[in-house]
């Protein structure tokens, strides 16, 4: 009994929370757009026969037909994939040079990885735009120092939308590949050495196929979250960036489209399935590894 | 103790005692410190070719250290090593012809036990042809034959110690470091591959320093014994001459079962003392190379198994005295008695068992009388 109770937990947390919402949206997408609350037919008081006779896949055909859902998708996982190596390349020396900090250092290190989600996400990238804009304190620093005689265009081009990325999701990529690093023992460094590595060898035989879990759950925890993102795109990117995550709001709130929203939601979902199934996949290899 | 290797007994090999010898490893005045702990005492030796040198030592009294600095992983915070007559100071772990055998083994996670001892070899482009070879031998040698493809965390801790051991041994390095290479494996194990690694010292000309908590083992493979102390070494000198001639109690004490009693000298000819050691009690007759001086504080150390025990009182013995049975430590092949004198002092005998147990005619609380010869013991300073 107590077992069923310890499994029926989460997937009762599961139900409720993803499959029961999932369908609901997946529903609508079946639906037609009406001007009615809500904004699409049929709903269950048509009854159920009705319901089920009112749906179809024309929501998705659309999709197909106008090439702008189809380029968003390619170049939300163009943004993605590129933010998600830069994040790497950025969170990879930050995670390196925590993990090897003398060890009263360490904690304070994690706390200002972690110090910036005490204030709001929005006003974070807000604050953004106040220092990539025209006027902004990147522009007037460079211009200060003489680098540059002209500002730099970077607001509101595809630029500033990774730089917002990268900002954003650093912690996601640090945590877990600082942990992965925190436990590698010095003494296998030393040991490649001893067996004729270099330094640089030595990383890169051992310290990073040691972090390879570690890689790979971060760039997972800042892909998945990057390919659907709307507030930095919106707020940082220009009328050039497209990404599936603005399409998805404007159909939305500007086109009052309910059908057609979620549809473009339900398959941005499917996309996210694989990178979603490979992150559990690897965290479970990982856990069996610990055992 | 087993018997040790011919070559030291009969000191053929035995180039410490060459002065033309030019020495592979020389510690020139070592002190290495940890913040103000001073791991390593200004400490000086000389390692040479072939050697099997042996550190033993009570945990935490620097043997590791003095390893790491070989292997280049440490400092040293004065003083200089030099290896074949270079200072190593500035020459990287990786340019060292020096293989360690870690403590902790350090086996890499990522890799399977074929991998692990092929890692040193794939670094020096080692021919791939002869590289198969190469691993398949070491892991005929350490017995591992049937674990090549497992990862390390799928194998038994001795196996483990085995991998290390494989690994180290795979470069066939100039000077091997091994840091307790078999203390995780069972006793008979233990010796087969004590054996083997004289065979491979014997056939390669490696140079071995090894460090062990297991004076047995030290006794067994060592062609010299070092025994360390609070970062210093103490006494070095071959297994015989340690557990024979120890130059100190502390030494005398720390290398198999000794029996100390404290006195004072008082010189009785040539090379030879009485030594005054309670009241009511016959002084003892000690040869001692060491000069004493009338009066002077001694202890003399003495093994049980040289010292005798019968019931009745021996006639012309040079030293016996009488005491009674308070224990018997029963060891199989041996029995140790311990034997309380008058004066409270307890001294352990030990015989071997040549009779059946029931058959054995001292028992608890028997009067008995302990004698030994005046060449017996070592008398020792402190
Ligand atoms: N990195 C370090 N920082 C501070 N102290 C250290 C460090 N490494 C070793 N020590 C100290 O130096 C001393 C010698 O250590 P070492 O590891 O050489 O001992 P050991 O003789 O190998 O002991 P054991 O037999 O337990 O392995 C110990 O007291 C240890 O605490
Ligand atoms: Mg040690």
């Amino acid at each position: 009994m107590r077992r069923f109770a310890l499994i029926a937990l989460p997937y009762t947390w599961l139900l409720a929370l993803f499959l029961v919402p999932f369908l609901i949206v997946f529903k609508i997408s079946l639906s037609d757009i009406a001007l009615a609350i809500p904004p699409y037919t049929p709903t269950i008081k048509d009854g159920f026969s009705a319901l089920i006779r009112g749906l179809d896949f024309e929501n998705f055909i659309f999709l197909t037909t106008d090439d702008l859902y189809y380029k968003a998708y390619i170049s939300s996982l163009q943004i993605a994939l590129i933010s998600t190596s830069l994040t790497l390349l950025v969170g990879y020396p930050m995670a390196y040079g925590m993990a090897r900090a003398p060890a009263e250092w360490r904690a304070t290190l994690m706390m200002l990885v972690i110090l910036p989600f005490w204030t709001s996400f929005l006003i974070r990238v807000y604050a953004w735009i106040g220092i990539l804009s025209n006027e902004g304190f990147l522009n007037q620093f460079l211009l200060w120092t003489g680098l540059i005689s002209t500002p730099l265009t970077i607001l509101n081009t595809n630029t500033a939308v990774y730089i917002g990325i990268v900002y954003t999701y650093l912690p996601f990529m640090i945590l877990p590949i600082y942990a992965a690093l925190d436990r590698l023992d010095d003494s296998l460094i030393e040991a490649a050495e001893d067996l004729g590595c270099s330094r640089l060898s030595a990383f890169w035989l051992v310290t990073v196929p040691l972090s390879k879990n570690g890689i790979i759950a971060g760039c997972f925890l800042v892909f998945i979250p990057a390919l659907g993102e709307f507030v930095i795109p919106s707020l940082l990117g220009g009328s050039g960036t497209l990404m599936i995550g603005k399409v998805l709001f404007e159909e939305f709130f500007n086109n009052r489209d309910w059908p057609v929203a979620s549809a473009v939601a339900v398959i941005l979902l499917l996309i996210l399935i694989v990178p979603i199934v490979l992150f559990q996949r690897n965290q479970q290899k990982q856990a069996e590894a610990d055992t | 103790m087993a018997k040790p290797k011919p070559d030291t007994w009969d000191n053929q090999f035995a180039p410490w005692d060459n002065p033309n010898e030019k020495p592979l490893i020389r510690f020139k005045d070592v002190t290495k410190r940890f913040g103000d702990f001073v791991a390593i005492d200004s400490l000086s030796q000389d390692i040479y070719e072939k050697e099997f040198f042996a550190l033993l030592g009570p945990s935490g009294c620097g043997k590791t250290t003095m390893m790491r600095m070989l292997a280049g992983f440490e400092n040293v915070s004065s003083g200089s090593i030099e290896l074949a007559g270079q200072d190593i100071a500035n020459v990287p772990p990786n340019k060292r012809a020096v293989n360690m055998m870690f403590q902790s083994y350090a086996l890499f996670p990522h890799l399977s036990v074929y991998e692990n001892i092929a890692f040193g070899l794939r670094r020096d482009k080692f021919p791939k042809d002869k590289l198969d070879a190469r691993v398949a031998e070491m892991l005929k040698l350490t017995r591992l034959e049937k674990f090549g493809r497992r990862k390390p965390h799928q194998i038994s801790g001795g196996q483990r110690q085995r991998v290390a051991l494989a690994r180290s041994l795979a470069k066939g390095p100039k000077l091997l470091l091994l840091d307790e290479p078999l203390g995780a494996l069972d006793k008979k194990l233990r010796q087969e591959t004590q054996f083997e690694l004289m065979d491979i010292q014997e056939t390669t000309g490696t140079t071995f320093v090894i460090v062990t908590h297991d004076q047995e083992e030290a006794m067994t493979v060592a062609s010299r014994v070092a025994v360390m102390d609070e970062g210093r070494i103490i006494q070095v000198a071959t297994p015989g001459g340690i557990y024979e001639a120890p130059n100190s109690v502390y030494v005398a004490d720390f290398i198999g079962d000794v029996n100390i009693i404290k006195g004072t000298a008082k010189p009785a000819g040539p090379d030879q003392y009485f030594v005054d050691w309670g009241v009511n009690q016959a002084p003892i007759l000690a040869t001692s190379d060491r000069p004493f001086t009338d009066g002077q504080e001694c202890h003399l150390a003495i093994r049980p198994e040289k010292i005798s025990i019968t019931k009745a009182k021996p006639d012309e013995a040079e030293n016996a005295v009488q005491g009674k049975v308070l224990d018997i430590a029963y060891l199989g092949n041996l029995s140790t008695y311990h034997v309380e004198l008058p004066g409270g002092q307890i001294i352990k005998a030990q015989t071997a068992n040549t009779r059946r147990l029931s058959r054995r005619d001292i028992t608890w609380e028997d009067p008995v009388w302990i004698r030994w010869n005046a060449t017996a013991g070592v008398l020792l300073e402190r």
